[in-house]
């Protein structure tokens, strides 16, 4: 025993028997999903990049009103809604579980919004005649790239609007804990922060500059 | 907030044949059930590559299956598949979803994996994307013929291109995509454990070697898989939405004008290899970390280099991240990219070398005890040798020019990360075999399995070294009206000879796995004199591996022979003092 109680007053916390970064293995497993998926995004995005960079006729068809106007919107929903995210996180943890359900609904409906006001902007698009093999406007990768990338966020953002009901009602019922509200609060600033990077590259950079 | 044994998954032991047996939640069940999937996978490829190597002897000869002589759109298909079927689904599938899942989890003292249901879950995404691939061969067109690339804009543009090309392709990418959904899972689980799960003493630096390799892989896996994801969705939007990421303009096939422009194949080369590349280690490191735990129990002396060793796995890994353009060297590539990839690939050389060094300084004065896992784990470090060498030869540019698409190449990845993985698999086979089954393997049938097969392999392999100096390309059915292959066809003849004694001879491994099963000697709980955690529990372990009881570790998985202790090996969990012998 001697060797092994020796051991403990020099003891750090990958010693085993804790979890070294004193957090929940759900908290760790859903850092490294967000890891996963950040790869998967920087491959969409950098396949984005390496074919404009390839193309010669790359259109520039978002002009200030209203691509620009809109998508600006849609980026305040979102990222109002990590606010919210934070809010209802620090409610959770102080035990004001009302609280926390209400700023929980607050986030969802900013992500509704960001879904509905993104959904109207595909219309729109589809209605000028984008599709995913060709556009009015020049090369038809423009229409991959964009249904691609912003609909696998779409899908991502639909899928943390769903986790955070799921999340809210069964906080509201004792299920679940602050814990897990903070997990879906995770998964749902990576969303926001993948918008961040999606929104420049796809919108920002096809205005075009009279 | 303490997560001590709080953090462990405890789940109540399953009743009824369908809980504790298909969908069940236990690593230990999930580990055997991604056992057999590779077992079933591997004996798939094993028999397509039979049929290839009978087209490539006599190719005039009539098939079973076939409808007559195979045509070379069926023989590339063959090619195809057999490389998917052992690349994913059994060189990943194996080490990392079999052994790793049972024997991780029991070696740092956990209950079980970090995620239960998501490791199930795991196990059937995976599960059902090999019933996609398969099905690949049974609709209209057959199987792909792209090869286990995938490259574009062959597999992108439709059955345009030839048969095979059009559902089967689709199912293909179909497969990929949802075997890379399982992995992710499985390397999340498997990080998340070894991070969190450690039982009490089991340090970083105490985990044994094979621990450390299956989180390593899980690494890679968990960085690789992600971007092989977003490669297959745009592949798959090519194929089913008519985007063109990967088709260029301006292509004419089968006299027809393709409608795609705008698209670049070589992008899907550089996120097909940013994953390949990596993949190669997921295949090969838990090998390297099974041969590393045995060669030490056998030598009765502890592992060379412990720390050595956890170094050179992790550069490999990292390393592994920086070199995928080394199999893009004639795609028109800078030359000066081509360099500072071929540098980053050769100086993988030097911690491939310090393992292999290690490995045999491990041997050197060793009491060796040649049972059937230590003969498969020199074996792999042959082979492995053997293979890495072939690998300097095709890192550098100039070289590879020429010999890019022979069948030195064939050859080369065979022998290091094919077969040698393959032996890292039956060393843990044999080894494992008492723990998971509770009987012995019978150890005649395993020398006679062992030395035909690992004579067998270099009679396959090593001629096609030559026949790729001499220009032979791969993937071709046949060579007949090619004057220069005519004078190697009867070394055509002859790697298909050893190919049937080698199949032939995997038929003993099965009968000794299954007799072993129901009639092999009951193993003991430590019948190897092991020291890690996994042989202080009964063979096979209670539902929730330490019967309630979590271990404590004290020592390092490698204490053999330590001068003055009671026996020649010390368990982790003895509490017997060790004097500071290294």
């Amino acid at each position: 025993m001697s060797t092994f109680e020796a051991e403990r007053s020099t003891a750090s916390v990958w010693d085993g028997g804790v979890s070294p970064f004193s957090i929940p293995s759900k908290k760790l497993g859903m850092w490294l999903f967000i890891i996963s998926d950040a790869l998967t995004f920087s491959g969409l995005l950098i396949a984005y990049s390496y074919l404009r960079v390839a193309s010669d006729d790359w259109p520039l068809p978002f002009h200030f009103y209203p691509s620009i106007v809109v998508s600006s919107i849609m980026t305040f929903a979102l990222l109002s809604s990590s606010l919210t995210m934070v809010f209802a996180v620090a409610s959770a943890q102080k035990g004001r579980t009302s609280a926390a359900i209400g700023w929980l609904w607050a986030t969802i409906a900013c992500g509704m919004a960001f879904l509905l006001l993104h959904a109207n902007e595909w219309l729109n698009l589809i209605h000028e005649g984008l599709r995913p093999f060709e556009n009015p406007w020049g090369t038809p990768i423009f229409g991959a790239t964009f249904f691609t990338i912003t609909g696998l966020h779409m899908l991502h953002v639909t899928i943390g609007v769903v986790l955070l009901a799921v999340i809210s009602i069964g906080h509201k019922s004792g299920r679940y804990t602050a814990d897990h509200v903070e997990i879906s609060g995770l998964y749902w600033h990576f969303v926001d922060l993948v918008w961040m990077f999606v929104f420049p590259l796809i919108y920002l950079m096809s205005v075009p500059l009279e | 907030m303490s997560h001590a044994s709080g953090a462990h998954a405890v789940h109540a032991a399953p009743t009824g044949f369908i809980w504790k047996y298909i969908f069940s939640l236990d690593h230990k069940v999930i580990g055997i059930q991604y056992y057999l999937l590779a077992l079933t996978a591997v004996w798939t490829g094993m028999i397509l590559s039979l049929y290839m190597r009978l087209r490539l002897a006599w190719p005039s000869a009539e098939l079973p299956l076939m409808g007559g002589i195979m045509t070379p759109e069926q023989y590339i298909a063959m090619v195809t598949m057999h490389g998917t079927i052992m690349v994913f689904f059994v060189l990943t599938t194996a080490p990392m979803g079999g052994f790793g899942n049972y024997i991780l989890p029991i070696q740092i003292g956990a209950l079980d994996m970090a995620f239960p249901l998501l490791n199930m879950l795991s196990f059937w995404v995976t599960f059902v994307a090999f019933i996609v691939m398969l099905s690949a061969f049974f609709v209209t067109g057959g199987a792909p013929t792209s090869g286990w690339t995938g490259y574009p804009p062959l597999s992108a543009v439709g059955e345009v291109a030839g048969p095979g090309l059009g559902l089967g392709q689709t199912l293909w990418i179909v497969s990929i995509a949802l075997f890379c959904v399982g992995a992710l899972l499985g390397a999340l689980n498997f990080i998340t454990t070894t991070l969190d799960l450690r039982t009490k003493g089991m340090t970083l630096m105490r985990m044994p070697l094979t621990v450390w390799s299956w989180f390593i892989t899980s690494i890679l896996g968990l960085l690789a898989f992600g971007v092989l994801l977003a490669a297959g969705v745009l592949l798959l939007m090519d194929r089913v939405a008519g985007t063109s990421f990967f088709i260029p303009g301006g292509l004419v096939i089968s006299e027809q004008i393709i409608s795609h422009k705008g698209g670049s194949p070589l992008l899907w080369q550089h996120l097909f290899w940013f994953f390949g590349h990596p993949e190669v280690y997921i295949a090969i490191l838990p090998g390297m970390g099974a041969v590393s735990h045995i060669l030490s129990t056998f030598a009765r002396k502890p592992v060379f280099g412990y720390k050595a060793m956890v170094l050179a796995m992790s550069s490999i890994g990292a390393v592994g991240f920086m070199v995928w353009g080394h199999h893009m060297f004639i795609s028109g590539m800078s030359p000066y990219t081509a360099i500072a990839f071929s540098v980053l690939t050769l100086s993988i050389g030097i911690p491939s070398a310090i393992k292999t060094f290690n490995w045999l300084g491990t041997l050197i004065g060793g009491k060796i005890r040649l049972h059937t896992p230590m003969l498969y784990s020199l074996g792999f470090v042959s082979l492995f040798v053997t293979g890495g060498l072939s690998g300097i030869f095709l890192g550098q540019p100039s070289l590879d020019l020429y010999l890019h698409d022979t069948y030195f190449v064939v050859a080369h990845f065979h022998m290091v990360m094919g077969v040698a993985a393959i032996f890292g698999i039956f060393a843990a086979s044999h080894f494992w075999f008492p723990k998971m089954f509770g009987r012995m393997m019978s150890e005649p049938l395993g020398k006679i399995h062992f030395w035909v097969t690992f004579i067998g392999v270099y009679a396959i392999f090593m001629p096609m070294h030559y026949m790729g100096i001499a220009g032979h390309p791969r993937r071709y059915a046949e060579t007949s009206g090619v004057e220069y292959l005519g004078a190697l066809q009867p070394l055509h003849v002859i790697i298909t000879i050893a190919v049937i004694v080698v199949i032939a001879v995997q038929f003993v491994f099965l009968f000794n796995f299954i007799w072993s099963l129901f009639r092999g000697e009951k193993a003991s709980i430590n019948p190897w004199e092991s020291t890690t955690l996994e042989w202080t529990v009964p063979s096979p372990p209670p539902h929730d591996n330490f019967g309630g009881k979590l271990p404590v570790v004290y020592h390092g998985p490698y204490e053999y022979s330590v001068p003055g202790a009671s026996a020649d090996f010390i368990m982790q969990t003895s509490t017997e003092k060790v004097p500071d012998h290294h």
